[in-house]
């Protein structure tokens, strides 16, 4: 696993990817703190840190794009599945390695708050706890990536639909808000978001059959208890689109709160797509 | 020490490998033969637990490779079809990181990639970057990290596919030798190339097994008998008695055509009747209108076998086409080897 991990490390160092990773999210919040903790005269560094978050966008898939579909095309997953180490095993190191990668940049800009407390007070608390916040958020990103990147063998598609999907959650408040609140919207939503998941399910299965049933049947679930039970579906998608928001959750900490449901959040969707790459690559040998 | 056990793998609708079930003793080379598409790789995949078979069962000394996978990987060197390399790092930075993730201790790891890049002869490209290495470079770097962690078995995948000949004989030296130390399971698609290294031969055919024997059992199968083929003018019993008197012939089948005879004549390996049965023919006053000896090469017996589908099919082919031995082993390979070296260096010359 060690030898995994040290690998996959050592990878994107040989490459460019890693340096690329560092230097532009290091560039972007170097100007915005610039301009707001320099020029502004700001102490809080965890207000830079809410703007930066457009940048994940873009540069978490380019991290996570190669991580398993370049394994997949230039075939050395069957060295992978040779070795005499579980998936599970070699996907945790594979990520552990790009949260690694992402650690840099964070001790980097742990850097920040020091430099600024020369000038004036600086609560290091709240800005250790934003940037923890912002970890947390990175990683669980870095987590969706890599499961996407586990679908396809392409790593233009890869980073597509990982920024795709990155954008998606980034808009969710904003779009969600836009929504109506009627329970009509909200089965509508509903209805979408089950299809989408059939889709997902197509990709990863490769089965029509499977991915028909699932979109037929929980449509029908999802017809039946909208005809009994409407008043339920009042503002359900917007709480649900809410709950999923990743980017929302970071707010608390960049508001200075430490909040601990959101470390939860952030652990358990690292742990779900974990799991799910993993699944998603033990399906190869079935195929 | 592997057993295989009806093991059937379909790609949806298509039937790639159909109840495959043999077993493999330790200690011996076993060549997997077959064409391209006969299942050999997606045997192989089965046999190293790449890929799941649809049916059936793989055993690797006692224990189910889906169930135990990591301890039963510990016990397989496995080169695929295509060398699984990163080509962003050196050979010996990939054979590190291989020894490191097959569980070899820290303190032994320098010594056996010594010993492991000596023997596959890559110690001058060990700082190279993989990708700037040629095809046969990176097969060897790929045999090398099958080699790492001392396996029971190594399986390899057509180890010599993409090598020049001398390469190639050296490759085979290199298998030969792995053979005393551990049981080697490798595919290919050329006949003549298992017979020269491997004990036992697994033929496979469209997924299905045609053949699993020895190599001295299919030899003398394949190669005990020669043919000759005749036609000769002249009365069917005039020619029966003539046939008659040469003591060298096992058997014949004789087809007539209006006073035209087809012949095919079995014989020993070792006898050489041509002479013979030009003098008598003459005798008698039958001229003959040709003569030819069957000089099928064991590709083409094997290419013959391969497209039949039945055993009983492939038993009476076996019967009918006999070769000659010498022209199987040196003779044949050395020419080709030769006219490949020509054309190499033929091309050599032109690009320089």
């Amino acid at each position: 696993m060690g030898a995994v991990y040290k690998r996959e490390l050592k990878s994107y160092f040989t490459g460019m990817i890693g340096y690329i990773f560092i230097a532009f999210l290091l560039i972007v919040t170097g100007i915005f703190a610039a301009a707001t903790n320099f020029r502004g005269r700001y102490p809080a560094f965890e207000v830079v840190l809410s703007n930066v978050n457009l940048i994940m966008l873009l540069i978490v898939p380019i991290l996570t794009m190669r991580v398993m579909a370049e394994e997949k095309s230039a075939k050395t997953d069957q060295l992978m599945f040779s070795l005499p180490v579980s998936m599970s095993q070699i996907v945790i190191s594979k990520y552990l390695a790009m949260c690694t990668v992402y650690l840099i940049p964070i001790c980097v800009m742990a850097l920040y708050p020091i430099v600024l407390s020369f000038f004036g007070t600086v609560y290091f608390l709240s800005a250790f706890s934003g940037l923890l916040g912002y970890y947390l958020l990175g990683c669980a990103l870095i987590s969706i990536g890599m499961f996407l990147s586990s679908l396809t063998e392409s790593q233009v598609i890869a980073a597509v639909m990982s920024f795709g999907v990155l954008l998606a959650l980034f808009l969710m408040r904003g779009l969600t808000s836009m929504m109506p609140q009627t329970a009509q919207a909200s089965y509508i939503g509903f209805a979408a978001l089950l299809l989408a998941f059939s889709l997902v399910v197509y990709l990863m299965t490769k089965n029509y059959w499977i991915a028909f049933t699932v979109a037929a049947v929980s449509e029908i679930i999802l017809a039946i208890v909208y005809q009994f039970n409407r008043i339920w579906f009042g503002g359900a998608f917007q709480s649900l689109m809410t709950w999923l928001s990743l980017f929302d959750r970071v707010d608390s900490f960049i508001y200075g709160l430490f909040d601990l449901t959101a470390v939860v959040y952030y652990l358990s969707v690292i742990v779900i797509f974990i799991f799910l790459s993993v699944q998603s690559i033990e399906k190869r040998r079935w195929s | 020490m592997i057993e295989v056990k009806n093991v059937t793998k379909k790609y949806g609708e298509h039937i790639a490998v159909n109840n495959l079930s043999f077993t493999v003793e330790k200690g011996k080379i076993y060549g997997f033969l077959g064409p391209n598409g006969a299942g050999k790789s997606t045997t192989m995949n089965i046999i190293t637990g790449c890929l799941a078979a649809t049916e059936g069962q793989v055993l690797i000394n006692g224990l189910d490779i889906f169930e135990e996978p990591v301890k039963v990987k510990n016990f397989i060197g496995y080169l695929p079809e295509q060398p699984p390399l990163y080509l962003d790092m050196t050979p010996y930075e990939f054979l590190y990181f291989v020894a490191e993730a097959k569980g070899v201790d820290k303190g032994e790891i320098d010594d056996e990639l010594d010993e492991v890049m000596k023997i596959t002869q890559i110690e001058d490209v060990q700082d190279r970057l993989i990708r700037n290495l040629s095809k046969g470079y990176r097969q060897r770097v790929g045999i090398a990290q099958a080699m790492l962690g001392d396996p029971e078995v190594i399986i390899l995948d057509e180890p010599t596919v993409g090598l020049d000949p001398k390469q190639i004989i050296e490759i085979r030296e290199l298998i030969h030798s792995l053979g005393q130390k551990c049981t080697v399971i490798l595919s290919s698609h050329i006949l003549s190339e298992i017979s020269a290294i491997c004990d036992h031969v697994i033929i496979i055919s469209r997924g299905n097994m045609v053949a699993n024997d020895t190599i001295e059992n299919l030899s003398v199968n394949y190669t005990g008998k020669s043919t000759i083929l005749l036609t000769v003018k002249g009365a069917e019993g005039k020619i029966r008695m003539a046939l008659n008197d040469i003591s060298e012939i096992l058997e014949y089948e004789m087809e007539t055509d209006e006073n035209i005879n087809h012949l095919k004549i079995t014989i020993g390996l070792e006898a050489d009747i041509r002479e013979k049965l030009f003098y008598k023919f003459s005798e008698i006053d039958c001229p003959i209108l040709s003569m030819v000896t069957e000089n099928l090469s064991l590709e083409d017996v094997f290419l013959r076998l391969t497209k039949d589908e039945t055993e009983s099919e492939v038993a009476k082919l076996l019967k009918e086409k006999v070769i000659k031995e010498d022209d199987l082993y040196e003779d044949e390979e050395d020419d080709e080897d030769e006219e490949e070296y020509e054309s190499m260096f033929g091309k050599k010359g032109d690009d320089n």
